[in-house]
């Protein structure tokens, strides 16, 4: 019993850094209607950046972040203006392959630069813990949720107290309507875009303090990813944080109580029965999805 | 509108052009690391002609074949292993069971992922990818997991060792070429690419759209299954995460895409201008890892430069050039909206 607390516990502590990883996803494709299935790569750029920055100048991983996030965003922004905006018809499928280009593309980059061999972000609290009830919890996972939590706020703050953020639900709801009440969707999507991936850098952080990575860990990342906000329903900034605590949880606690081995697949597995049961996912409601 | 009478003889004379050289070409080449090529290019010519009828004449564009593929070549392992055959010319035999298990496999497959439309459906089919995977190594002892399954190794000599995997890849490509035609042509295809256009208004003209997508699911399911189980024989030995890549799944799309969606012969021109590129980035560049990048990098130009593919673009260029001369300039709106409706170019 007390092992299935402790994985639940863990379970919302990793999920946080999921929500954070999957917020940015469905934040693009609720803006863009494209599926980036190079976030997972994003992810692990971000990880490798903060990466060279600890190893050439022993920058803590988290005070990277001061750096990584805006060049990010700023990468972000590229991406969507050169490889996203030219798309015209048939943006859907044409996305997923443009931004699998891109995924393999950064992939062979970062093995190039770094090799194929596992790294793993390190500060002096990655091995430290402290203890709450009997339960020992690592502090880098704290710090990790507590950073997630404070930009999933922000992001929030950002699209329900500002101007910029009507427009982008504006855009989320009707792309032609907000553009005849004089919302300039171009540039919302480019700004939503950079948004995206600067929280992937954040992910990348937490995600490399916690597993060791290499350049091809963003495979597994993108599937689980994917699996969260078609789960949350595509496009809905609580079903993707409720999916990611939910599915990290369940998870964690499959590892527990069958096998670690078995845990991954019980992830997956949730997705087949919540679409079975509700196609649309958790909080995505039935539309035509071809316009 | 017809084709004019020289464009209908030259194509049936590059028709048997092709199939000659398609059938001639371990003969006159031999070198076994050419022939290797050769078969690795069919196997993408009966591969992406496969998807094609699935991601191309319903629009559902499925990123995770890469699961029946890898999973017909486990199903093809363990039959010969189970039955006890002999390696040699007999397991070719038992191919068609590979692919009748990958097509119950694809109904289950199918009957949960089809009821997602669009980007939903891509998402569903690469978590499928996923499980499939996470099956075949966690079920070790059924699959031997990460140490990976063998096939009986054949007793074919180095040189004369490609030349057999290369015909059974060519007749997988021929098969599934002919299944591509022949829906094409039918009642079934015109329902498909109904669905494809439009799928409320099919359904409101009543095309049972439900069945028609999953019959179109397991034929291409079935396809790529029976090519996965040649090729775990011709490598005789499977790994999880070799036998069920995303790339193989990625590559497969791609040369869709370059060739043309939903044509006939666009999957083939893809797979033949981009299997050996991408066999010759991966032999001069593989250590580096950059020829992944020169990869991502072809896939960017073709998307951006040819959304549209190939045969669509340079069919339009002709009926554009030959219907100028021929009616005038007021027939170009005409003849272009109905390549439209041809390429599998959806309208926004």
């Amino acid at each position: 019993m007390t092992l299935i607390l402790e994985a639940v516990i863990f379970g919302i502590l990793t999920g946080g850094v999921y929500a954070l990883m999957a917020s940015g996803l469905t934040l693009i494709f609720g803006v863009m209607r494209i599926i980036n299935v190079g976030h997972g790569a994003l992810v692990i750029l971000g990880a490798y950046l903060s990466f060279a920055l600890l190893r050439s100048a022993n920058v803590d991983p988290f005070v990277s972040l001061v750096v990584t996030m805006p060049a990010m965003f700023a990468l972000g922004v590229v991406l969507q203006i050169v490889f996203i905006r030219p798309l015209k018809e048939d943006r859907e499928a044409l996305s997923v392959l443009v931004t699998y280009a891109l995924a393999l593309g950064i992939e062979g980059l970062l093995g190039y630069l770094f090799t194929n061999n596992f790294v793993q972000l390190t500060a002096w609290y990655e091995t430290a813990s402290f203890a709450v009830f009997g339960f020992h919890i690592a502090y880098v996972y704290v710090f990790g949720f507590g950073l997630c939590l404070a930009i999933l706020i922000g992001i929030f703050f950002v699209l329900y107290r500002t101007t910029f953020g009507s427009a982008v639900r504006a855009t989320m709801l009707n792309r032609t309507a907000a553009q005849l009440v004089g919302v300039n969707v171009d540039r919302v999507s480019a700004i939503a875009f950079g948004i995206g991936v600067s929280t992937a850098a954040a992910g990348g952080v937490i995600f490399g303090m916690t597993n060791a990575f290499n350049p091809g860990s963003h495979y597994d990342l993108i599937s689980r990813l994917l699996t969260i906000i078609v789960l949350g329903g595509l496009g809905s900034l609580r079903g993707a944080i409720i999916g990611a605590v939910g599915m990290l949880i369940i998870e964690d606690v499959t590892a527990v109580v069958i096998s670690p081995v078995w845990a991954s697949f019980a992830f997956f597995l949730l997705l087949v029965i919540v679409l079975v049961v509700r196609p649309q996912g958790l909080y995505g409601i039935r539309v035509r999805e071809r316009i | 509108m017809r084709s004019p009478g020289w464009m209908r003889v030259a194509k049936w004379a590059a028709l048997l052009l092709v199939v000659v050289v398609a059938l001639l070409f371990p003969a006159f080449e031999s070198d076994p690391a050419t022939v290797n090529i050769g078969v690795f290019t069919v196997m993408y010519v009966g591969l992406a002609t496969a998807w094609n009828i699935m991601g191309g004449y319903t629009g559902y564009v499925s990123l995770g074949h890469a699961a029946f593929f890898g999973f017909g070549a486990y199903a093809f392992g363990l039959v010969l292993a189970h039955l006890g055959i002999q390696a040699g010319y007999e397991p070719f035999l038992f191919v068609p069971v590979a692919g009748a298990l990958t097509v119950v496999l694809a109904l289950l497959i199918g009957w949960i992922a089809l009821r997602t439309r669009a980007a939903t459906f891509v998402i569903v089919t690469i978590a499928m990818m996923f499980m499939i995977q996470l099956l075949a190594e966690n079920l070790v002892g059924l699959t031997g997991g990460g140490s990976g399954l063998s096939f009986p190794v054949p007793p074919w000599s180095g040189d004369f060792f490609d030349t057999p995997f290369y015909y059974a890849m060519l007749v997988m490509a021929f098969v599934a070429l002919g299944i591509s035609w022949w829906i094409r042509r039918s009642k079934f295809g015109l329902g498909l690419l109904a669905i494809r256009d439009d799928e409320d208004k099919a359904l409101a003209v009543g095309v049972p759209a439900h069945a028609y997508k999953l019959t179109a699911f397991i034929i291409s399911a079935g396809l790529v299954g029976m090519i996965g189980a040649v090729y775990g024989y011709y490598v005789t030995y499977i790994y999880p995460q070799y036998a069920i890549d995303p790339l193989v799944g990625i590559s497969l799309v791609l040369m869709v895409f370059l060739g043309g969606l939903g044509t006939l012969w666009g999957p083939v021109l893809g797979a033949v201008i981009l299997e050996p590129a991408q066999l010759w980035l991966a032999y001069n560049f593989g250590a580096s890892r950059l020829y992944l990048v020169f990869y991502a990098a072809v896939f960017l130009v073709v998307i951006l430069l040819l959304p549209r593919g190939i045969i669509p673009s340079v069919g339009d260029l002709i009926r554009r050039l030959t219907s100028r001369r021929a009616v005038g300039p007021s027939d170009t709106a005409s003849s272009s909206s109905d390549t439209h409706a041809v390429a599998g170019v959806q309208s926004p």
